[in-house]
């Protein structure tokens, strides 16, 4: 293990690997400094989560070992009580087990209610410094939606921005709500998108804002995407209104190719952009983290009233799970994946009952295997 | 609306209600309304006080780039059309520091005012003039009106959505400031007064223009006490109006709905930036920006303008070609002059606009067509009865 470690941190600085051919559905996300030319296992870290987690994951277990990926799964799961060093439901080791892994998977989390410990999801993001959230939408071909022909890549800044939760009350009947903007979380968000369009061979990086009425705050966002841009000269670099950007969206997603933005902004044209491809069930998403750390998750909810019945889709977390592959530089089996999954929809023969068929969750993955 | 006003059958709610209320419903509504045609029950009968047919004063402020050749739309059909409408022209661009006294005074006295996009250029370092007239007059509401054109083409159907968007105050506070050298603060400030007033008018637009749902569109599991007093504030009013079925969505999932299932949405309500986003991808699903009409509305003064996206003045390929769209100013106009209490202009105008698009001969660039503005308004012109 010590050794393991120490080899990893040794390793050589960042490469950048082209994936595909330019747009194409692909998402790499080149970690620095790792090595992963050797079969040794890599460790990930795996939170199955819950309701339809367990069964999810189970899935992504089974069409991991159909394809022989040398990954052994680290498995942790949420506690019910509060651990007190991290003021949540996750517990400490879970964490530290994601720090050294670098890598990790993470299922749908249903946040307990009540009082006195931090959401599940803001836990992890502060603990582990995610500050860039990445979501490939890509039409899947196969499968009609209104919107054929999306192929765009949303990174959103998952630190600051509207979401720091600085909230206080004035006087009684007025809230004030704090939106910061630092120079440094907008750079860092900026840096990671451009890296990534080089990456993967995308050709344009549109920043999205309101700077002609948040001057100062967006003001500032833009500055630093202008910086970055500046790097990256055989990237086009624009900016987009976010109210334009919405109608164009909605009338012609081929408009755009990745896209960078603050937090709050990000939230909302993310879960546009899905509700383009017909919903959560069907986006893979991944959290990047400060030092190369990784958390691929699937960003539905835990659908408890289908828990335990077979029925769940695994497709996000799969997606997802192809995502923290090309993480790791293991591109031709993500390729591998990513295309069964691809074809397995496409063919619709077997289809989970959230994209209108009636297999069950093992049937589809069985589907994907022998398509492998 | 306009049956049960000229039907002598006692439906409870219409019955009681005053003669002046129904008029400023029927007035007020942005629906298609009938035309002024014989109905079954025999025609329509607005009656107004003496002298309300005098012309009205309006002004007018064509604005930025396309701004100037809608508004020239605008003015074209209603001159033909012999609209009791005259209009005080002011021309003010963008990039000015601050609306001109004259133009703020002339709005002050009319009351009413159809405005051309101001474009606030990016860093400039200009405070946008669009948010400083709703501010200074105080036009808390902004109302958009997203619904399927017949004959327009688009991805979804059965779309018919009323976005009502608090004006004045949330995000768009303008309070900023930079707190040490790379470290900026912005201000979103929710006060319950304003929330109160726009949740009431969401409410009360809903009754009186018999929508039978209205939603409130926030944010609440973040940002907690903020949009929490909004949700407050709407909850309570929703208990003043129980024939409105009420109900809240968070605004991410808000717009994963519109884009896959419009027709669940009735009439929206929310604070200035979400207010912003849901409004444009309405107008967006809907048809485009360039189709949707709204105005601003406050207790004292109302702007009509195109519904969503009113910094947004085209571009210069638009311009040297003259394809500009003046379908949504022409429907704001409409609009104006319901609210003008002029219901039957109104009517013609908007039937006339809509035969255009159902014909469709006549299609802007945004439409994939290639007309000009002029031979749109030739054509609505024709179609005026």
């Amino acid at each position: 293990m010590a050794s393991r470690i120490i080899r990893r941190v040794a390793g050589s600085g960042a490469r950048c690997i082209l994936a595909s051919p330019a747009k194409s559905p692909s998402s790499s996300l080149p970690a620095p400094g790792r090595d992963f030319s050797s079969q040794t296992p890599i460790t990930a870290t795996l939170f199955p989560g819950d309701e339809i987690g367990p069964e999810i994951a189970e899935s992504v277990k089974q069409v991991f070992k159909a394809a022989e990926i040398p990954i052994k799964w680290e498995e942790h799961y949420i506690g019910t009580e509060i651990d007190p060093r991290t003021q949540s439901c996750l517990t400490w080791e879970s964490l530290e087990s994601v720090r050294c892994n670098r890598v990790g998977l993470k299922g749908p989390m249903a946040t307990p209610i009540g009082k006195g410990h931090r959401s599940l999801n803001l836990t992890m993001r502060k603990e582990l410094n995610l500050y860039a959230n990445v979501r490939p939408c890509y039409s899947l071909p196969g499968y009609k939606t209104r919107y054929d022909n999306v192929n765009l890549v949303t990174i959103r800044e998952n630190t600051e921005g509207e979401y720091s939760g600085l909230e206080h009350q004035v006087v009684r009947g007025v809230v004030e709500s704090l939106k910061i903007i630092t120079r440094s979380a907008s750079l860092r968000v900026a840096e990671y998108a451009f890296h990534y369009a080089k990456a993967n061979g995308r050709e344009r990086v549109s920043a999205i804002h309101k700077a002609n009425i948040m001057q100062k705050t967006d003001g500032l966002f833009l500055e630093c995407c202008r910086e970055v841009a500046e790097k990256y000269p055989e990237i086009k670099y624009e900016e987009v209104i976010i109210d334009n950007c919405c109608m164009m969206l909605v009338k012609n997603p081929t408009l755009f190719d990745v896209l960078v933005m603050p937090n709050l902004y990000g939230d909302i044209i993310s879960d546009l952009c899905a509700g383009l491809i017909r919903g959560l069930g069907l986006t893979p998403s991944c959290n990047i983290g400060e030092g190369g750390i990784a958390l691929a998750e699937a960003v539905h909810g835990s659908a408890p009233d289908i828990a335990g019945k077979n029925m769940a889709n695994p497709t996000a977390l799969l997606l997802s799970s192809v995502m923290m592959l090309r993480h790791l530089n293991l591109n031709e089996k993500a390729n591998q994946i990513q295309n069964a999954i691809i074809g397995t929809i496409a063919d619709g023969k077997y289809r989970t009952a959230d994209l209108g068929g009636s297999s069950s969750t093992t049937e589809f993955t069985n589907a994907i295997c022998d398509n492998l | 609306m306009v049956h049960e006003l000229s039907s002598n059958r006692p439906t409870a709610p219409m019955a009681r209600r005053s003669i002046a209320k129904s008029l400023i419903g029927l007035l007020l509504s942005s629906k298609p309304g009938p035309s002024s045609r014989l109905t079954a029950s025999g025609s329509v009968t607005y009656m107004p006080s003496p002298g309300e047919g005098a012309p009205r004063v309006v002004t007018l402020i064509p604005g930025d780039g396309i701004g100037p050749y809608v508004t020239d739309a605008v003015e074209q059909v209603m001159k033909a059309m012999h609209a009791p409408v005259l209009f005080e022209k002011y021309d003010i661009r963008g990039d000015m520091k601050s609306v001109p006294e004259e133009v703020m005074a002339s709005i002050k006295k009319n009351k009413v005012c159809l405005k051309g996009g101001l474009h606030t250029p990016v860093g400039g370092g200009v405070n946008s003039l669009n948010v400083q007239l709703r501010k200074e007059l105080d036009l808390y509401a902004s109302l958009v009106n997203c619904c399927n054109l017949p004959g327009l083409p688009t991805r979804h159907e059965n779309v018919d959505i009323v976005v009502i968007r608090e004006n004045t105050e949330g995000e768009y506070s303008g309070l900023e400031h930079e707190v040490v050298p790379g470290v900026v603060e912005s201000l979103k400030v929710i006060t319950k007064f304003c929330s109160e007033r726009i949740a009431l008018y969401a409410f009360e637009y809903a009754n009186l223009n018999n929508r039978k749902k209205v939603t409130a569109v926030h944010k609440a599991n973040i940002m907690k006490l903020a949009d929490g007093l909004f949700l407050e504030s709407c909850r309570e009013v929703a208990k003043r109006y129980p024939g409105i079925k009420y109900n809240e969505i968070i605004v991410d999932n808000c717009c994963m709905q519109l884009v896959s299932k419009p027709e669940q949405f009735d009439v929206m309500v929310t604070p200035n930036l979400y207010g912003n986003l849901v409004a444009n991808t309405a107008a967006g699903i809907a048809g485009g920006t360039g189709f949707m009409p709204g105005g601003n509305v406050g207790a004292d003064h109302a702007i009509f303008e195109q519904g969503a996206s009113a910094g947004n003045v085209g571009n210069i390929k638009i311009l040297d070609q003259k394809k500009a769209n003046p379908v949504a100013l022409l429907l704001s106009s409409a609009m104006m002059l319901r609210h003008l209490l002029f219901p039957s202009f109104a009517d013609r105008l908007e039937n006339a606009v809509k035969g255009v698009i159902l014909e469709g001969k006549c299609r802007t660039k945004d439409l994939g067509g290639d007309s000009t503005t002029q031979e749109v308004v030739d054509a609505v012109i024709a179609a005026l009865d």
